[in-house]
């Protein structure tokens, strides 16, 4: 399986029927594809929509029918839309049960950088510092290294996108949680064992004496 | 509200002005006035607007075109000319989460000195601002936004200036409407009045200053 579809696999077991979601671009976006039809969750985009569905088929797009980087996208029966003032209402407000955000780095505290790299990449944080500060629970999906480098680190040297701690993340290598404010080794992946993730994680795990393998 | 061609309305704006452009990519942006403000080199403007777009597409077009001395946005990394132009210190940047943008706009145009939002304490953003405790939890204090011009792009428009969106288009233009001094219209069909029902109207009509007629 490929990393970001075993990462992807994952996250969709984190959501309940009935939740708000607001995916983030990049792998986040592809958790949508692995979220079983018998469950039923509400995709927020946060230009204006809830009720996000799929990309439209050929010929179908509408101009004012758009995601957050202004691809075509679809809207589920149901679905509602309202402005900016009110889709980060709902961000900042707590109405949003989980978002799910790519990363940069992601501390030993569970502390995420995602939003630039000084010098290098300065885009803008978008939404995403509203998503953090305000989500009720905050997944980030995110390969486990970057060019031999761990992105779990013992502290961010890229700016922080939040002070508030992310709940989970999950990576092609393992899911890590933060009981206790302290980064703990909660699942590995298919095929990976605990020593190969310790060996690749800069940050220091706490490792559980049964830590199970991720049901994909 | 007052019907006006595109070309009186744009004339009004002088050089230098600060102006709101609703939209978000592109999308529900009010691409006739972006299009003649080009047209009449508009140049040294204060930008206030989600995202740079793209290049050719709604306020892409004013950095195609050179026209942006200061932006205020959420994301610029879409288009590559306003990337250009931050890097090389053709226009000041002032980077805002989206979140404290449409809050600092909806309290200029709601008659407030700000708001106090938790996003971005603890952060870059937080720097040379006041954090404020409320019930033991730091806020910053995130001062209102307003400018001279805004403008604006509505799905319907009724023949007094009553507006409704459509699906995504509707994004910041709403609260826009309500943040300048000025609020120029376009819209995708002018329609006689009542064909907006009282209850599907966003925008009022008192609202709007002018509307674009058709060309």
């Amino acid at each position: 399986m490929e990393p970001q579809i075993v990462i992807a696999r994952r996250v969709a077991q984190e959501l309940k029927t009935g939740n708000l979601v607001n995916l983030g671009i990049g792998i986040p976006t592809l958790v949508a594809n692995y979220v079983p039809p018998d469950l039923k969750v509400f995709f927020q985009s946060e230009n204006g929509l809830i009720g996000t569905g799929p990309i439209p088929e050929q010929g179908m797009a509408h101009p004012t029918l758009t995601d957050a980087g202004g691809r075509p996208i679809s809207a589920l029966p149901g679905a509602c839309v309202f402005d900016s003032a009110m889709s980060f209402g709902l961000i900042r407000g707590g109405h949003v049960d989980v978002t799910v955000l790519g990363g940069l780095q992601v501390d030993a505290h569970g502390l995420l950088a995602n939003w630039m790299i000084p010098g290098k990449m300065v885009p803008g944080m978008g939404g995403a510092m509203d998503l953090v500060s305000g989500a009720k629970r905050v997944i980030v999906a995110m390969q486990h290294a970057a060019k031999g480098k761990s992105k779990i680190v013992a502290k961010c040297s890229l700016p922080l996108t939040s002070a508030r701690p992310v709940n989970l993340v999950v990576t092609d290598m393992a899911v890590i949680g933060f009981p206790d404010g302290k980064a703990t080794l909660l699942e590995t992946a298919p095929g990976v064992s605990v020593g190969e993730v310790l060996a690749v994680t800069e940050a220091e795990l706490a490792v559980p004496d049964h830590v199970p393998e991720m049901k994909l | 509200m007052k019907a006006v061609s595109v070309e009186e309305a744009v004339a009004m704006i002088p050089p230098g002005a600060s102006v709101m452009v609703g939209g978000f990519m592109g999308v529900g942006t009010p691409e006739r006035l972006l299009d003649e403000v080009v047209r009449q080199k508009k140049t040294g403007l204060t930008l206030i607007c989600n995202d740079a777009a793209i290049p050719g597409k709604g306020v892409g077009k004013l950095f195609d075109a050179a026209l942006v001395s200061k932006l205020t946005a959420t994301h610029i990394g879409l288009n590559p000319n306003a990337q250009k132009q931050m890097l090389a210190n053709q226009i000041a940047v002032d980077l805002v989460p989206q979140g404290t943008f449409v809050e600092r706009i909806r309290a200029g145009g709601c008659g407030l000195g700000g708001v106090l939002t938790p996003t971005g304490v603890g952060t870059l953003v937080a720097d040379g601002k006041r954090q404020i405790e409320v019930d033991g939890k730091p806020f910053l204090l995130e001062t209102a936004l307003r400018a001279q011009f805004a403008l604006v792009h509505a799905f319907l428009a009724d023949y007094i200036g009553n507006l409704a969106y459509a699906l995504t288009s509707r994004n910041f233009n709403p609260v826009m409407a309500m943040a300048a001094d000025t609020v120029i219209v376009t819209a995708d069909n002018i329609v006689p009045v009542g064909v907006i029902a009282p209850d599907h109207v966003v925008t009022p009509a008192p609202l709007v200053d002018y509307l674009i007629t058709n060309g």
